[in-house]
């Protein structure tokens, strides 16, 4: 027998009873209210003294709502991320290069597991979550709307896209929300791998043929650009930038985020001898940091939009795998329930034996006693 | 699975559980997180897949979510209260002299 699953556990964040909303009667309003006041007042301390808010403490509805929109959609990221890499796992150039690229991919896996799992701790289901992305509902990183056309943009990817990935999320560590940070943690721990052994490859290809130089090149020219859009769109067209920065979910602007990461991955290019597809890219002395042109703004909106290269794809690919998938969760529900009945069948069974032989004992003796 | 116990959200998902790690000998196990999963056994093998890729741990511990108990938030007070007022619980409580050594 398999309990169900207990959604309001005691690990995990429960909507709270009290919402003053309907309250009939006007002593259970009042204190109902002034609960409300302390417990805001306690939430914005919390949040003040840099301290971590953890899942079962009571949150504003909107501060969850705005964490289960951005965990899971950073989860999203990682699940599709797998896609456009996964494509080349069975033409990787050798052995060496496709386990590499194998654990890279099983890596993304895990860390939309870890941010899952984090999601749902504020109250979300897994279910919820998945159907939500299959149904268009929930959103995922726009960089991986466009094709991987080369083996070449493995390595691309890994060191800018993971780059990119990077400086978005060590900050991220720190975040208010506890089980968010902690699975930014892990998932920064293992992005270091993913970065270094992109620009491995890159370095690898830039000492071969001409072919394969023209070929990084002609990759970076194509990821460079969706790589800064990766931050999100301009300062000033960020709705919820600045209430995530008060509840401390975010510490850095997309434009801050974005200029440091120009700044580290002007130098990585020179070493690797590979130039941005960006005239307007040069060091200002003044400001401290490189200059760059601003990034198509309409192209990215429309990629958010569904109008990437592969949004159709990446979804109907996933929506493929969670339908043809079902058969198998079922399955081992059902195997994990009759194997719990088996197993308290025999118990039973060993229980009634007992019995019956102890009966016989019974009369055994009290024979001999007559 | 009892289906009346159920929100349409959860059907026919797997049981949550939550894992913990121990990361070398000589350290408790430490939660890290949970995950889904039809059995126990199961949970184990996705715990080390999920938790485990590089030498993270020795050891692993599941267990269903809903098999946890824990203090709430709402008890903070009185739950955690009696320890606030003992501060003769503590060594610093003592006044020594700073020349009786090894104290």
């Amino acid at each position: 027998m398999v309990e169900p699953n207990a959604q309001s556990s005691v690990v995990r964040h429960s909507k709270p009873r009290t919402a003053g909303k309907g309250a009939s009667k006007g002593g259970v309003v009042m204190t109902t209210q002034i609960n409300e006041t302390e417990l805001e007042a306690q939430f914005a301390a919390t949040i003040e003294s840099k301290d971590r808010i953890e899942p079962r403490d009571w949150m504003p509805e909107k501060y969850r709502k705005t964490l289960v929109r951005q965990v899971a959609q950073h989860a999203h990221s990682e699940i599709i991320g797998m896609q456009p890499e996964g494509n080349w796992i069975s033409r990787a150039p050798s052995l060496r290069r496709k386990a590499i690229l194998l654990a890279k991919v099983q890596d993304e896996a895990g860390h939309g597991l870890y941010l899952y799992s984090a999601a749902e701790t504020l109250g979300a289901t897994r279910n919820e979550l998945t159907e939500k992305l299959i149904a268009g509902k929930q959103k995922y990183s726009s960089i991986f709307n466009y094709p991987t056309l080369a083996y070449t943009d493995v390595g691309t990817i890994g060191w800018l896209v993971d780059g990119a990935a990077i400086c978005n999320q060590v900050p991220l560590c720190r975040t208010s929300f506890g089980p968010y940070g902690r699975a930014m943690i892990r998932v920064c721990k293992e992005e270091s791998f993913h970065q270094r052994q992109g620009y491995e490859l890159l370095m690898t290809m830039m000492r071969g043929t001409e072919e394969q130089r023209a070929s990084v090149q002609e990759s970076v020219n194509r990821f460079w650009w969706p790589s800064l859009m990766m931050f999100g769109p301009p300062d000033d067209d960020s709705p919820n930038t600045e209430q995530s920065m008060e509840w401390g979910i975010k510490t850095h602007t997309n434009d801050e985020l974005r200029q440091k990461f120009v700044d580290m991955s002007v130098p990585q290019a020179e070493a690797l001898g590979v130039t941005f597809p960006d005239e307007g890219l040069k060091w200002n002395e003044e400001r401290g940091h490189y200059d760059f042109s601003t990034p198509d703004w309409d192209e990215f909106w429309a990629v958010v939009k569904g109008n990437g290269p592969c949004n159709e794809q990446r979804v109907a690919h996933r929506k493929r795998a969670w339908d043809e998938g079902a058969w198998v969760r079922e399955a081992a529900l059902a195997f994990a329930e009759n194997t719990a009945d088996a197993a308290a069948d025999t118990a039973d069974a060993a229980a009634d034996s007992t019995n019956t032989a102890a009966d016989t004992t019974n009369t055994a003796a009290e024979e001999t006693a007559k | 699975m009892s289906a009346e116990t159920q929100t349409p959200a959860t059907r026919g998902e797997w049981p949550l559980y939550e894992v913990f790690v121990r990361g070398k000998r000589g350290l408790n196990h430490v939660h890290v997180g949970s995950l889904h999963a039809a059995d126990d056994q199961m949970a184990i093998h996705h715990a080390r897949d999920v938790y485990t890729r590089r030498n993270e741990g020795v050891s692993l511990w599941v267990v269903r979510s809903s098999s946890i108990t824990a203090s709430s938030p709402d008890e903070k007070d009185p739950m955690f209260a009696p320890s606030g007022d003992k501060v003769y619980r503590h060594p610093t409580f003592y006044d020594i002299p700073d020349d009786v050594p090894h104290m």
